[in-house]
């Protein structure tokens, strides 16, 4: 009986290539940082307040046109073009405090260019609104980030886990933010609900590692933490392939299809998936091996100068089957002949 | 009944229920656009129905603010709330557009949402007016008559705040002003209101006759003694209580009444609830400043709706297509649960009136991804299970019992999240948190139990092997 399988079974020493995807992200997280703090963050009006109108012509219109119309009725704007739709977006950032003005000015400018047009989308955002949003944005994210590393620590019974479990988290929304930051892509709101998508799917993945760990140190009190994490990855390679595969391939549909509104959206979510998958399967266990070998090492893990020591002879706590669901598997340590160990 | 049979139950159950709970957004849905402006109108829109964002299908959203520097009095901050909320829907209710929905926001926010409104500088306008509330008599008379009468004739005799326009007000007589009720039938007044708002001290709820709701109102020292005058006066007559030149209701007059009364009707407790909220609000407690407008085109909301489903409905059948060809029967299985997730999750939906914004939208995705994860972590455990040689019955115990953990505990971290993000995000973090909070909810009970329900009925038939 054979599958189909895109990935056959693997036995990759992923943990002694740590330092090389340390190397990697550190490189990704540092770029990403530069671009923030260099090129900074291409805000929407939805953070900075501000008039937004998109317009279409009837005929053609030449960006030069609109350009010159504004600036002769002394508007100062950003113009963007919808290619192939004869449409613009007029931009004007900053404090407004009258809510109809800007777009008054901005269409009586329009009116000069003695093209007829469309007023399709109008967006007035106040001064204060954008703050605001932002920073309740912000909060409801930290207290979510937070009661997830008190949960993941409670399950995992360390705290490390949880906060690990954050680290990747933080790398695949950060990564994004360089990215968008390096492209000078919009961030509006809908961006913020792109960000939490990318970090539950983050977390997703983590847990899904950590509760292998979980149960093969139940399976295998012997072994040392590198092999306990190595075979852990290697395990549920094919599920995190196939699991980020369709959903990445499922995003990118959405990006190339689905229309102006969800194309910066979807791309968020691409490339924070795409980095999701990666922490997964490389860098968290990676930074778990680190962290307990530097002596943290978790209750519940042996580290490898203390494997031999605890050789298993009392129940560890975090092998500990949770509710009545899982008591039917809370085994009987199998016998497993085509286990590879490394 | 074995345990199989429950498992079933419960499935067909929600199944028949979700159906159920989607036919009228379905029925909704079909109608043409005209049909359903004009159900709006009449208030006929059902009420457990999928709702679209603005984002999502064009008109004008409006957030307001007050400017509680300028409140006075000694009321607190959430009863001046309550009180423009309900001013600012009876303001925009003289619009005539329908269902409009009107919410608080934080501490001193409104958010308006005016569907299908391209040019919403109307309502705007009539938001910054000051309210006003007036008691007139009704006039039964046969001039009063004749000239509603005469005023029928007219296309619309009103402008929209309201007043009558300059071409009706030339057909009434002296001594008269007509004005429109709730329901937009005329009513003849007199011309000059006895008692304001400004006489009246306060209003609320209480029970009158035969145990119906009514609404008891206080009136100040001057009012009370205008009030006393115009009502022994005018005994057995209409009284009518007038908000911004609306007519809300005209009880009969039945005593004198001084410095306090009671309005009696049939009202039910919400009627009665939202009068006396009415009768107390009176103008706005202080003056609301829109803050945020977005205004969207009907066309660009439907071309977004558009190439946003299709692709949508393309990405659906990919993974559909891949589950099956990678995990062959038992990926047609994990399938099956991911449509049956989306019925449901849109079921319940409807079921709570949610309104599916773009933000939304990403809650249903990060909660499909998951589901999908669920039926790969289930169907990739199964396989290491048929590797060890193991018998069917137990290739699909085990696959799903070591499935469990990970699958509970990554569901359950996201959604303690996404609780907290509902609880204290605003607006969109809002929306996406509320289609995630359902979305994981539905999306363990599809990819664990629903097919674990499949696998169990099958494997009654004792079959040697199920792909996977």
């Amino acid at each position: 009986m054979s599958y189909f399988r895109i990935f056959p079974k693997t036995n990759t020493d992923f943990i002694g290539l740590r330092k090389v995807f340390f190397i990697i992200s550190g490189i990704l997280m540092l770029a990403s940082l530069t671009s923030v703090i260099f090129k900074g963050m291409n805000y929407g009006i939805d953070f900075t307040g501000g008039t937004v109108m998109q317009v279409q012509f009837q005929d053609t219109m030449d960006i030069q046109n609109i350009r010159t119309a504004l600036t002769d009725s002394g508007i100062k704007a950003d113009i963007q073009t919808f290619v192939g739709r004869n449409a613009f977006a007029i931009k004007v950032k900053g404090s407004q405090d009258n809510v109809n003005e800007v777009a008054r000015n901005i269409e009586a400018a329009l009116q000069k260019t003695n093209v007829p047009f469309n007023v399709e989308q109008t967006d007035f955002v106040g001064p204060t609104v954008g703050s605001h949003l932002a920073k309740k944005a912000v909060m409801a994210f930290v207290l979510a980030m937070a009661a997830m590393v008190i949960y993941i620590g409670f399950r995992f019974q360390n705290i490390i886990w949880g906060a690990m479990a954050v680290a990747a988290l933080f790398h695949d929304v950060f990564l994004t933010i360089g990215v968008f930051s390096f492209l000078q892509l919009e961030v509006d709101l809908v961006i913020v609900a792109a960000l939490l998508t990318i970090a539950g799917f983050s977390v997703n993945g983590t847990i899904v590692i950590f509760d292998r760990v979980r149960e093969n140190i139940g399976l295998h009190p012997k072994w040392t933490i590198k092999e306990l994490l190595n075979a852990s990855i290697n395990e549920t390679l094919s599920r995190t392939i196939i699991t980020s595969f369709t959903v990445i391939v499922a995003t990118a549909i959405i990006y190339f299809i689905g229309g102006a509104v969800l194309k910066n959206f979807s791309f968020a979510i691409l490339v924070g998936l795409t980095s999701g998958a990666y922490t997964t399967m490389v860098l968290v266990p990676g930074l778990v091996y680190q962290w307990t070998k530097g002596g943290n090492y978790s209750i519940g893990l042996a580290s490898d100068e203390s494997a031999n020591k605890a050789s298993g002879n009392e129940p560890r706590p975090s092998v500990k089957a949770e509710g009545e669901k899982q008591s039917s598997y809370k085994r009987k340590p199998r016998r497993n002949k085509n286990k590879q160990n490394n | 009944m074995n345990k199989l049979a429950i498992k079933w139950t419960i499935v067909i159950i929600a199944i028949f229920g979700a159906v159920a709970l989607l036919y009228p957004s379905y029925e909704w849905y079909s109608k043409t656009t005209a049909e359903r402006e004009k159900l709006e109108a009449s208030g006929d829109r059902p009420k457990r129905i999928l709702n679209l964002g603005l984002d999502l299908r064009g008109g004008s959203s409006l957030l307001l603010e007050l400017d509680v520097s300028k409140l006075t009095g000694n009321e607190s901050l959430n009863e001046s709330m309550q009180r423009a909320i309900e001013i600012v829907r009876n303001r925009i209710d003289q619009y005539g557009v329908g269902e409009i929905p009107i919410t608080r926001q934080g501490e001193k926010w409104i958010s308006v949402q005016l569907p299908g409104i391209a040019n919403p500088e109307q309502a705007e306008a009539l938001i910054g007016k000051t309210a006003m509330l007036e008691f007139r008599i009704v006039k039964t008379d046969n001039e009063a008559q004749e000239t509603i009468n005469k005023l029928m004739e007219l296309d619309n005799p009103f402008n929209p705040d309201g007043t009558l326009t300059e071409q009706a007000a030339a057909l009434v007589p002296a001594g008269l002003t007509v004005m429109k009720d709730k329901q937009g039938f005329m009513v003849p007044l007199t011309d000059t209101a006895a008692v304001t708002g400004a006489d009246l001290e306060d209003a609320r709820v209480s029970t009158g006759e035969y145990g119906y709701p009514a609404v008891s109102f206080q009136l100040n020292g001057d009012g009370a003694k205008k009030f006393g005058n115009l009502t022994s006066a005018n005994m057995k007559k209409d009284l009518a209580i007038i908000l911004d030149n609306t007519v809300q209701s005209h009880p009969t007059i039945q005593a004198r009444i001084s410095n306090s009364g009671q309005i009696t009707g049939r009202f039910t407790m919400e009627e009665a609830r939202q009068l006396a909220i009415v009768l107390r609000a009176g103008a706005l407690p202080a003056p609301v400043n829109i803050i945020e407008k977005r205004t969207i085109g009907p066309g660009l909301g439907e071309d977004s709706i558009k190439s946003g489903v299709k692709a949508s409905i393309i990405a659906f059948i990919f993974i559909v297509v891949f589950m099956s060809i990678y995990y062959r029967f038992s990926g047609i299985i994990a399938s099956v649960a991911l449509v049956l997730n989306l019925l449901f999750l849109l079921a319940l939906m409807a079921y709570f009136s949610a309104t599916l914004t773009l933000p939304g939208i990403a809650g249903i995705i990060l909660s499909l991804a998951m589901a999908v994860d669920a039926n790969v972590l289930i169907l990739e455990r199964m396989r290491e299970e048929k590797d060890k040689g193991q018998p069917l019955p137990l290739v699909i115990k085990e696959g799903y019992a070591k499935a469990w953990s990970a699958i509970f505990d990554s569901n359950l971290t996201t959604w303690i999240a996404s609780l907290l993000l509902f609880q204290f995000g605003t607006g969109p973090v809002k929306g996406f948190a509320l289609t995630l909070t359902l979305g994981l909810f539905v999306g363990v009970f599809t990819s664990v139990f629903v097919t674990r329900a499949i696998y169990d009925l099958i494997l009654t038939a004792n079959p040697k092997e199920i792909s996977i």
